[in-house]
């Protein structure tokens, strides 16, 4: 024993130290990243976002430097807060709290404490800052509006939140996502993709070297320029016309799809949410609850479709083959169809056929034939369903697949929807129950981008493209198939032209006809929607939404819209009239009838917006 | 005897190992201490340039010890020793204090710590002590005299203070052992410390029973020697007074930062910035080396100067990082075998003075490089001692030359009359 205890400790020992060397270099791997950690920093170079064009080459949306202010927790040390925080215009709290975010975030990381200084305000805090150990001064850049225009269309770019980056592993705290809008749907190809350069470092933090000869580092990509389908020119017209209204106007070139214009009333400027202010207008936008300028109701608006609806009503039955073009119906100022149930109409000459029904708007002739379309079949439900299916060909009732992040699907009855309204078996319903269905007032509900849809489904005469927003990304035409695919509906070609016809003859001699375009052939169905709310636990008749649809030229038709403004009373009143200038301001560049132009403008419909909330402190209401 | 025979006679295994280690512990240092990528290596105000000229003096120090007659080193023992002591007391009136300890002469240009040097001087007069005839370690008067031998550089360095340097010198407990001390020594200063780092972890409650329980485990299944019922019953009283005091002097005897050395192993919550920043610091390094290490001059924790100490006490983590598995498995491979083979040669010694002298070589080398590696693989609290011909600094790399290469003038000169 006395002579093999050094052999025993020498072996022993040895054992035990390749042991844990075996543990530590072999087994378990967390030193490597904490090694990386330690030792190399990541340098980000951040791309300039892409720039957002309009179809004609009109810059919409380009960059503004702007200069964050980092923290990098870890290496602060201690230094005069109530100083750092007046350079950098904060209360000494919030600074606290701002490092302590940051230091919960990651103490190895940086974090921003004070984003987006102006350029002056860099200037002074620069000089500054090499007092401060641990902050350092990140240039970013910003978005720069050019147009104070399609906010809701163009969205905007915030820091991305803690959801973000734990759902995408690209962003990191103080990166910018884009929100809302094209900036949401098109993020990707935007934001480029951001370089990082890796240095090794030393404890006392300096940069020693590139990490492996540059091995991991990555250029940054630029991000790429987009171009909408958007017309600024109309766009901005539109939101002039919309001033003081809401509702939401969506205009769509037949051939294409491409959406030339979407504005929804009322909107916001689109600089309130650039910079270090955007959070809090970004709140009172937000809280807004009454005029909702963050709500688009271009897309997301649901309303029942009213008159325009005609038109298809109309189509089914031609397609369905119960009707004769020249078919006479008299109306006697409403239809009569049951015991005690009338649907009533205004007066108009009588009798109307088709044609004429359509100009007349006659409730009693498209009341009649949706009877006939739907009793064709030997049950409603079977009616239904087929009426239903033409309806969704027309891309109604569904999201429509443009290529914005909001929307809303609408709706559109089918056999099993009125099975379970009625409870069927139990009861049964015939055609008559869903009659409000032939004029637009029914179960069917259409959001204004989808009645422009249809719309320019009828004015190319049985089909349409997808609407969309993105024409070009870095100047090549988009080839998305779901854009460049023809979507055909169910109604035969021959079956459009007397439907045209008879929307034509709305501004020969029907409902429209003081709002005729001069030189332009123009078709179009005016429209009103009733509208009913709750107020104080009532509910009360509001007055209805005007509703304009309209397409021109009336032969290889330019642009295809659909007008919708809460209130606005009849279709012509205010829709008709904003249609109608829109089409004139995109096919001719100039407004002639510039009486009406300024009858438009200078109307106001916020009296009318107010009457629900009549008797209330306004104050309290934005609050709820 | 001319200084031919002794070329031809020099145990030349012993000395490649060594070679080897020195080179490989150069390589390290200089990747720790560059600063610049075009560095010139004889560059005397760089540490790398520095150890380059310690090694060649080494080289010159280990002609001039083996040049010296063996009857030299027996015959002075004793005066060396007092040289020695005399130098360790000179240090603490004229040596120069840096980072709280006075453990330095200072020349001008570098310092010498006598320490390093009077551990070969103890070693002699332990090898003199003991190889006199009469002396036999299994009689306490004895003991207690070559006690005295180790007790008297031990208090002398503590009061530098360096409770480093002088826990070296428990590592004579190896030689003394062989020569004879009681097995008791070694049974109770293992169970002490067994039991001393068991108690700071476990709790004093917890050991305290499982000791007794063994001990009641052990005595049923010794029946036959019933007789000797006392003895356990001492043995478990010392144990369990032992283990109760430990909280008593691990507060009272160790010093704060000593506390947290131990603390650091032992608890499972420490503060990587603080206390244990050293250790993590290492053991990133040596973690993030891998199986074959991110290549010398190449590991990012080395070259960005993370670990403290790094080319001192810490070398170890250079190795680990830059050479990873292989590297490191490879020294203390080198280290086992050169320990192995001053042991083999310190068997086949004839006088019993040689063989004690080599017994202490092989203890205090074996301490260093036990007591550094499992510092720095995170296996035992800090104690600053370095590791052998690797960490930078003339003194230690001198005074192992000195302790190896008196030795191997031992063996080499082993057969003649003695």
């Amino acid at each position: 024993m006395r002579k093999i205890l050094p052999v025993l400790l020498v072996c022993i020992t040895a054992l035990i130290f390749l042991a844990r060397l075996v543990y530590i270099q072999l087994i378990d791997d967390s030193y490597d990243d904490v090694s990386k950690n330690i030792a190399i920093r990541k340098v980000f170079d951040y791309p300039q976002r892409g720039y957002i064009y309009d179809r004609n080459g009109e810059l919409l949306v380009g960059n503004q430097p702007a200069y964050d202010v980092m923290v990098i927790p870890n290496e602060l040390e201690s230094f005069d807060t109530l100083e750092l925080a007046n350079l950098l215009k904060l209360t000494p709290e919030r600074l606290k709290e701002q490092i302590k975010k940051a230091f919960i975030y990651s103490p190895k990381l940086a974090s921003v404490i004070t984003p987006q200084l102006t350029k002056s305000e860099y200037a002074y805090v620069q000089e500054k800052m090499y007092k401060y150990k641990g902050f350092f001064i990140q240039k970013r850049s910003l978005r720069d509006y050019d147009v104070k225009h399609s906010s809701n269309i163009l969205g905007y770019i915030a820091e991305v939140n803690n959801r973000d980056i734990s759902k995408n592993p690209y962003y990191q705290s103080g990166d910018f996502i884009g929100r809302q809008g094209v900036e949401q749907q098109y993020e990707e190809e935007l934001r480029g993709q951001r370089g990082v350069k890796h240095f090794l470092r030393d404890r006392f933090n300096r940069n020693i070297k590139s990490f492996k000869n540059g091995a991991f580092d990555t250029l940054p990509q630029k991000g790429k320029d987009i171009t909408l389908t958007i017309d600024s020119k109309l766009q901005a017209y539109g939101e002039l016309l919309m001033k003081n209204k809401r509702g939401g106007i969506v205009a769509i070139q037949p051939s294409s799809g491409e959406i030339l214009s979407l504005i929804t009333a009322p909107s916001y400027d689109p600089d309130l949410l650039v910079g270090r202010k955007r959070s809090r207008n970004f709140t009172r936008l937000y809280y807004d609850s009454i005029s909702k300028p963050l709500y688009n109701r271009a897309l997301q608006a649901v309303y029942p479709p009213g008159s325009p609806f005609k038109a298809l009503t109309g189509l089914i039955a031609l397609q369905e083959n119960v009707v004769e073009i020249e078919e006479n119906f008299k109306c006697y100022g409403g239809y009569t169809y049951g015991r005690g149930a009338r649907m009533g109409c205004h007066a108009h000459s009588s009798p109307v056929a088709l044609i004429s029904g359509i100009a007349y708007s006659c409730n009693t002739y498209f009341a009649q034939i949706y009877r006939r379309s739907i009793e064709k079949f030997e049950t409603p439900q079977e009616g239904i369903d087929v009426w239903a299916k033409h309806l969704k060909s027309f891309g109604l009732g569904n999201f429509l697949g443009y290529d914005l992040p909001v929307g809303r699907a609408g709706l559109v009855p089918d056999a099993e929807y009125y099975n379970r309204a009625y409870n069927y078996p139990k009861y049964k319903w015939y055609a008559t129950a869903t009659l409000s269905n032939a004029i637009g007032q029914g179960e069917v509900l259409t959001t204004p981008i989808q009645l422009a849809n249809v719309t320019a489904a009828i004015a190319n005469r049985g089909w349409f493209y997808k609407p969309h927003i993105l024409k070009e990304i870095d100047g090549k035409a988009i080839s998305e198939p779901k854009y460049t695919e023809k979507q055909i509906t169910t109604i035969d070609q021959q079956h459009f032209e007397p439907i045209i016809e008879g929307m034509h003859d709305v501004f020969n001699y029907g409902t429209a006809r003081f709002l005729r375009v001069p030189g332009i052939e123009v078709c179009g169905k005016t429209g009103t929607a009733q509208n009913k709310a709750r107020i104080n636990g009532e509910i009360v008749e509001l007055e209805d939404h005007s509703i304009f649809v309209a397409f021109a030229p009336k032969e290889n038709p330019k642009i295809a819209i659909a007008v919708f403004v809460e209130n606005g009373g009849y279709g012509s009143t205010y829709a008709g009239r904003i249609s109608s200038l829109m089409i004139e301001k995109y096919l001719k560049d100039k407004i002639e009838r510039t009486d009406l132009e300024q009858w438009v403008l200078n109307q106001s419909l916020e009296e009318e917006y107010a009457k629900p909330y009549k008797n209330q402190d306004l104050d309290t209401i934005s609050q709820q | 005897m001319g200084a031919q025979k002794t070329i031809l006679q020099i145990d030349w295994l012993s000395i490649m190992l060594i070679a080897l280690l020195i080179g490989f512990g150069w390589g390290n240092i200089y990747s720790t201490t560059l600063t610049s990528a075009d560095a010139n290596i004889f560059d005397f105000s760089a540490i790398y340039g520095k150890q380059i000229l310690f090694i060649a003096l080494g080289f010159l120090l280990v002609i001039v010890i083996t040049s010296i007659e063996v009857k030299f080193y027996e015959r002075f023992a004793s005066i060396i020793y007092l040289l020695a002591i005399l130098s360790l007391v000179g240090v603490l009136f004229f040596g120069k204090t840096i980072a709280g300890q006075t453990a330095w002469y200072s020349f001008g240009l570098f310092s010498i710590q006598p320490a390093e040097f009077v551990k070969a001087a103890v070693a002699l007069a332990m090898a003199k002590y003991l190889s006199e005839i009469q002396v036999s370690l299994k009689l306490f008067k004895y003991q207690l005299k070559a006690f005295f031998i180790i007790a008297v550089p031990v208090g002398l360095i503590m009061l530098q203070p360096d409770a480093g340097s002088a826990l070296i010198y428990a590592s004579f407990i190896l030689p003394m052992y062989r020569e004879g001390l009681p097995h008791w020594y070694l049974t109770i200063s293992i169970s002490a410390a067994v039991l001393f780092v068991l108690t700071l972890k476990f709790g004093v409650i917890i050991v305290s029973v499982i000791l007794i329980l063994i001990l009641v485990l052990a005595y049923i299944l010794n029946k036959n020697k019933r007789k000797k019922l006392w003895k356990y019953l001492v043995i478990g009283l010392l144990g369990v007074g032992f283990s109760f005091s430990v909280s008593y002097i691990f507060n009272n005897v160790l010093l704060p930062h000593q506390q947290d050395r131990f603390e650091v192993l032992l608890s499972d919550q420490v503060d990587i910035k603080g206390s244990a920043f050293n250790l993590y610091q290492s053991q990133v390094a040596i973690g993030s080396g891998g199986l074959t290490g991110k290549g010398w001059l190449k590991g990012t924790q080395t070259q960005g100067k993370f670990v403290p100490e790094q080319h001192t006490d810490y070398i170890f983590s250079t190795v680990g990082e830059e050479w990873g598995f292989l590297g490191s498995s490879i020294i203390i491979i080198l280290f086992a075998c050169l320990i192995l083979r001053l042991y083999y040669l310190a068997e086949r010694q004839k006088s019993q003075f040689n063989r004690v002298f080599g017994y202490s070589v092989i203890g205090i080398l074996f301490f260093h490089f036990f007591v550094n590696i499992a510092m720095v693989i995170g296996l035992f609290p800090t104690v600053g001692i370095p590791l052998p011909f690797f960490s930078y600094g003339g003194s230690g790399l001198w005074g192992f030359l000195i302790l190896i290469f008196i030795f191997l003038k031992f063996d080499a000169k082993r057969s003649s009359l003695n």
